[in-house]
């Protein structure tokens, strides 16, 4: 089957690129003519109001942001975030740095995917770190790692990540302007613009349907 | 031609220091003649928008001539399918107009098919192309040759009531038209410019698409008097007869009180 | 004549409440990309636009090369590509792959590109469950309809509607709230997820120097498709590629405010590959199916081809004044409005429903506020052409064409046109079949020629004064 499958594979492969090249009276191993550089543009803005930006954007969205000086200030913000509540955290540094780790109502420090899995169906809140932040748009960027997977961001209703400043970026050009290629850093990008939200049903702007319906932004 | 001492008659009267500088810059005197092609439509069914728009222009000290061959653009056929037809019907325009200088049209629609389509149709013609690239540059519709050309905005016509402007797709969309008959209208005095919401969603005409799908074209008309009733308006104005013959036509079907003017009309109201 | 359109037209235009809902719908987001794309929030607006045009177009005429280099790329980073001619061969390689892997469930994220496959009919009739998780998608699968638009899949649908479906299909109790009905989705979708053995997802770019897959989205059923199931398969048109990540610069600039106003989607994911060494989660095998399916038709016309640049962000059906009439479903393929004009007639063949090109008023809305400036009226008007030109070869639509064929030649010659304009039949033979100033009068009145023509009033004055 599996066998077949890949013959069929090899064939439809010469067919569709014959097609392709056909249509386009182009001959196989032809290069294209050359591209123009990207378009990026880069705003010249203080670096230190990027962070005012990102908050205001930020809660435009819907998210709640805090800033504090120092990475001692977030345990106490998230022990009140996280009053009455179950807690996962990813195996960023930087959170344990910051002592969230330590918290009575956390859980961190998973490497087996189906107990990740089964922590995070049952968890109140996902904490994580980010690895970029937006400016201009508001937005988190996690790039899955061992450190950062994937479904903390995304299977319990709220969302905390907790990042330094130092990695706020004014837009998407600039990320991209960052990390020129990030296949070559990560499988997996997420920007992440804004509470989970839907307006299928009438417009009607609801938030959470599949990912987190709360987010929040504790920036140090 | 017995029009040309009237004209001169009107130079005479007409402050000719303020217009005419792109025709004939520092002159006083003779102006340019424009060509009229007052399209198959307006010369059918409202040829007092051809007869307003001819008086406009001679207050204003243009001689004007009326290519007597002249029928249609052609876009009649383009538009339904059939470029050869309108090839055919394109070639006699362009030699009927072939020797003027400025050709001046009151459908911006009309303007369009000459000066964009013109060059698809005869893309593999390179003698009528072109023709078709020389005589572009020399089409204007109405009320950007009044603002471009002339260089007038107010054309000394009053006007009692309340109006809104119809947008014209082919107008605003393929020839740009949109604040040029908005300024002209707001220099005529009397005259009340109410704009509706959206004044550019399309009043459902589409030449042949009105017949081949009324009712589709015919809901479009309603939508757009709905826009139009909200104004409280009781004239609309547009660039195209086209458009307004589909508006009014629904309109007098709903039996409103509202009628529809080209703005060649209403420039022309004393 | 031009064949015939959907019966149902008259029914949709005659229903009151949908035609409220679409007005409404289109209406919400025009408004929403209107305040997005103004010149002091984006103001180089126009430029973006441009810029996508020129990148899409780039890409497309050197298709072979960028999708040789995404292939390569995908592979470099673990990742599978399969190239599909048509439907039956990707249901052939997701049955094949399912039943090798012992799989059953497949969750799927919305995707025009299987809607145009049939894929979840094609693979339940092989035993498998495959269940859409975008909430709208959700909600038409049990309702057994397809996509009314291709952003806002189920925006005909009320509340009410709903609640009908969800307590047909879910054994729930009547729900009419909105918020409660997403939370009696979420719950039922979330078990899904958690069971599902492959996610399914389009791309809405393929980005060739990464190997990667782009999705947007706004709900996160696209991501928890992505990283919950151990196989993740993308279905993706070829004509989908750009060639840098750093193109999407301007492309992800333009597709949320265009489709919603939004300057980013919530979430956007950039994948290329299964989960790397030491990663906890995320899918063991990642596979791209480049699907065909008549796009290598469509690129063979040097004009026509740039119908592939769409990036389907829907703004050209909210802006179209016939889509807000008809609606989606009158519309004889899953993609409706403006560009499922221009791209049904190139899949299926311009006498399939030659009707569709014509059903169009040419007001360019859509060309206006397409992202991408993709010409679709122009491209219209050239299926029209092809139209009667295929019809003729066919031996029809013959009445048409005379009746043409009489009006150029009256137009041509200046005294014919005088004669009959003088008893008024000057428009007679424009007109496509008998009885067209009933249909005019259908509708509207029926406006008078003028007693005196144009030209016979300038005869008149001619005389010196
Ligand atoms: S044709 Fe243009 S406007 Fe329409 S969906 Fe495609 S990209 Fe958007």
């Amino acid at each position: 089957m599996v066998e077949s499958a890949r013959g069929a594979q090899v064939n439809s492969r010469e067919v569709v690129l014959g097609n392709v090249r056909k249509a386009l009276d182009r001959a196989a191993g032809l290069l294209p003519t050359t591209l123009t550089a990207p378009r990026l543009k880069i705003p010249i803005l203080d670096r230190g109001r990027y962070t005012t930006l990102f908050g205001q954007n930020f809660e435009k969205l819907g998210g709640k942001s805090f800033f504090v000086r120092e990475p001692r200030e977030v345990a106490p913000i998230l022990s009140e975030l996280l009053q009455g509540k179950r807690a996962v955290a990813s195996n960023a540094p930087f959170l344990a740095a910051c002592g969230i780790t330590g918290l009575p109502q956390v859980q961190s420090g998973f490497t087996d995917r189906e107990a990740l899995r089964a922590a995070c169906v049952t968890a109140d809140v996902g904490i994580t770190s980010a690895d970029y932040a937006l400016a201009e748009t508001g937005t988190l960027v996690m790039l899955s790692s061992p450190e950062e997977p994937r479904l903390i961001s995304l299977l319990p209703p709220v969302h905390i990540a907790v990042f330094p400043q130092s990695r706020m970026l004014a837009n998407l050009d600039e990320l991209l302007a960052v990390l020129p290629n990030p296949a070559e850093q990560t499988s997996s990008m997420v920007l992440i613009t804004g509470p989970s939200r839907t307006a299928d049903i009438e417009q009607i702007l609801v938030r959470g349907v599949h990912g987190p319906g709360e987010i929040y932004a504790v920036i140090v | 031609m017995g029009e040309e001492k009237g004209n001169v008659k009107w130079q005479m009267n007409q402050k000719c220091a303020t217009i005419g500088f792109h025709a004939n810059p520092g002159s006083k005197a003779v102006k340019t003649r424009v060509s009229l092609f007052v399209t198959c439509i307006v010369d059918q069914v409202f040829p007092q928008v051809g007869i307003a728009m001819t008086q406009v222009l001679e207050r204003l000290g243009y001689p004007v001539d009326f290519p007597a061959a002249q029928t249609c653009c052609g876009q009649p056929a383009f538009n339904s399918g059939y470029p050869e037809e309108a090839g055919i019907v394109a070639r006699h325009f362009l030699n009927t107009f072939r020797d003027s200088e400025y050709i001046v049209v009151p459908s911006g629609s009309c303007a369009s098919m000459i000066v964009h389509h013109y060059t698809d149709i005869f893309a593999n013609e390179q003698k009528t192309l072109e023709q078709a690239r020389s005589i572009a540059p020399r089409v204007w519709e109405f009320s950007r040759f009044l603002i471009e050309v002339a260089g007038v905005e107010d054309v000394g016509a009053s006007f009692d009531g309340v109006v809104t402007y119809h947008d014209s797709c082919h107008s605003l969309r393929e020839m740009h038209i949109k604040e040029g008959p908005r300024r002209l209208l707001s220099k005529v005095q009397g005259l009340t410019l109410r704009e509706m919401e959206p004044a550019e969603e399309c009043c459902g005409f589409g030449g042949t698409f009105s017949v081949k799908f009324p009712e589709v074209s015919g809901g479009m008309a309603r939508t757009k008097i709905e826009s139009i009733l909200k104004t409280e308006a009781g004239t609309v104005v547009s660039v195209d007869s086209s458009c307004l013959m589909q508006i009014q036509g629904a309109i007098d079907r709903a039996r409103l009180p509202i009628r529809t003017m080209h703005l060649a009309e209403v420039l022309a109201g004393r | 004549m031009t064949g015939q359109p959907s019966e149902t037209i008259n029914q949709t235009l005659g229903d009151a409440r949908l035609q409220l809902a679409i007005y409404s719908a289109t209406n919400r987001l025009m408004t929403h990309r209107a305040g997005a794309v103004r010149a002091d929030l984006l103001p180089d607006y126009q430029e973006l636009r441009t810029e996508a045009n020129q990148l899409k177009k780039h890409t497309i005429e050197h298709l072979d090369h960028y999708l040789e280099l995404f292939e390569k790329n995908v592979i470099a980073h673990g990742g599978k590509v399969v190239y599909c001619s048509d439907s039956q061969e990707v249901a052939d390689f997701v049955l094949g792959l399912a039943k090798e892997r012992g799989a059953h469930l497949i969750v799927k994220s919305k995707s025009m590109t299987t809607e145009e496959i049939h894929f979840n009919e094609r693979l339940e009739k092989h035993g498998l469950e495959a269940v859409e998780t975008d909430l709208g998608e959700y909600i038409l699968q049990l309702a057994h309809q397809r996509p009314y638009h291709i952003v806002a899949p189920a925006l005909h649908l009320t509340r009410y509607d709903v609640a009908e479906i969800f307590s047909k299909n879910l054994g729930v109790e009547n729900e009419v709230v909105i918020e409660k009905q997403t939370k009696i989705a979420r719950a039922a979708l979330r078990e899904k997820f958690l069971h599902a053995d492959i996610g399914v997802t389009g791309a809405n770019f393929l980005v060739a120097d990464s190997g990667a897959v782009v999705v947007v989205e706004n709900e996160g059923n696209a991501r928890l498709t992505t990283s919950a199931p151990k196989i993740h398969i993308t279905v993706a048109g070829i004509e989908k590629l750009i060639p840098r990540a750093q193109d999407l610069g301007v492309f992800l600039t333009l597709l949320g405010r265009s489709a919603t106003g939004q300057p980013l989607t919530v979430y956007t994911s950039f994948l290329s590959g299964p989960r790397r060494n030491g990663e906890i989660d995320g899918p063991d095998e990642f596979y791209v199916v480049l699907l065909d399916n008549g796009r290598t038709k469509l690129l063979a016309d040097p004009e026509k081809r740039q119908s592939l640049y769409c990036i389907r962000c829907g703004a050209c059906l909210n802006h179209c004044p016939v889509y807000r009439k008809i609606g989606g479903h009158n519309y004889p393929w899953v993609y409706s409005g403006p560009i499922g004009a221009i791209i049904t007639p190139q899949f299926h063949g311009v006498l399939k429903d030659p009707w569709l090109p014509f059903a169009s008023s040419l007001c360019g809305a859509c060309a206006e506020v397409c992202p991408v400036k993709i010409e679709i009226p122009k491209l219209l008007l050239k299926l029209r052409s092809e139209v009667t030109d295929a019809q003729r070869r066919q031996g029809v639509g013959g009445v048409e064409r005379l009746a043409f064929g009489i009006w150029a030649w009256v137009m041509t010659h200046p005294r014919i046109y005088l004669m009959l304009a003088r008893i008024g039949g000057i428009f007679l033979p424009l007109l496509p079949k008998v009885g067209p100033l009933g249909k005019w009068a259908s509708q509207r009145e029926v406006p008078k020629l003028a007693k005196t023509s144009f030209h016979q009033w300038w005869k008149a004055r001619e005389v010196p004064k």
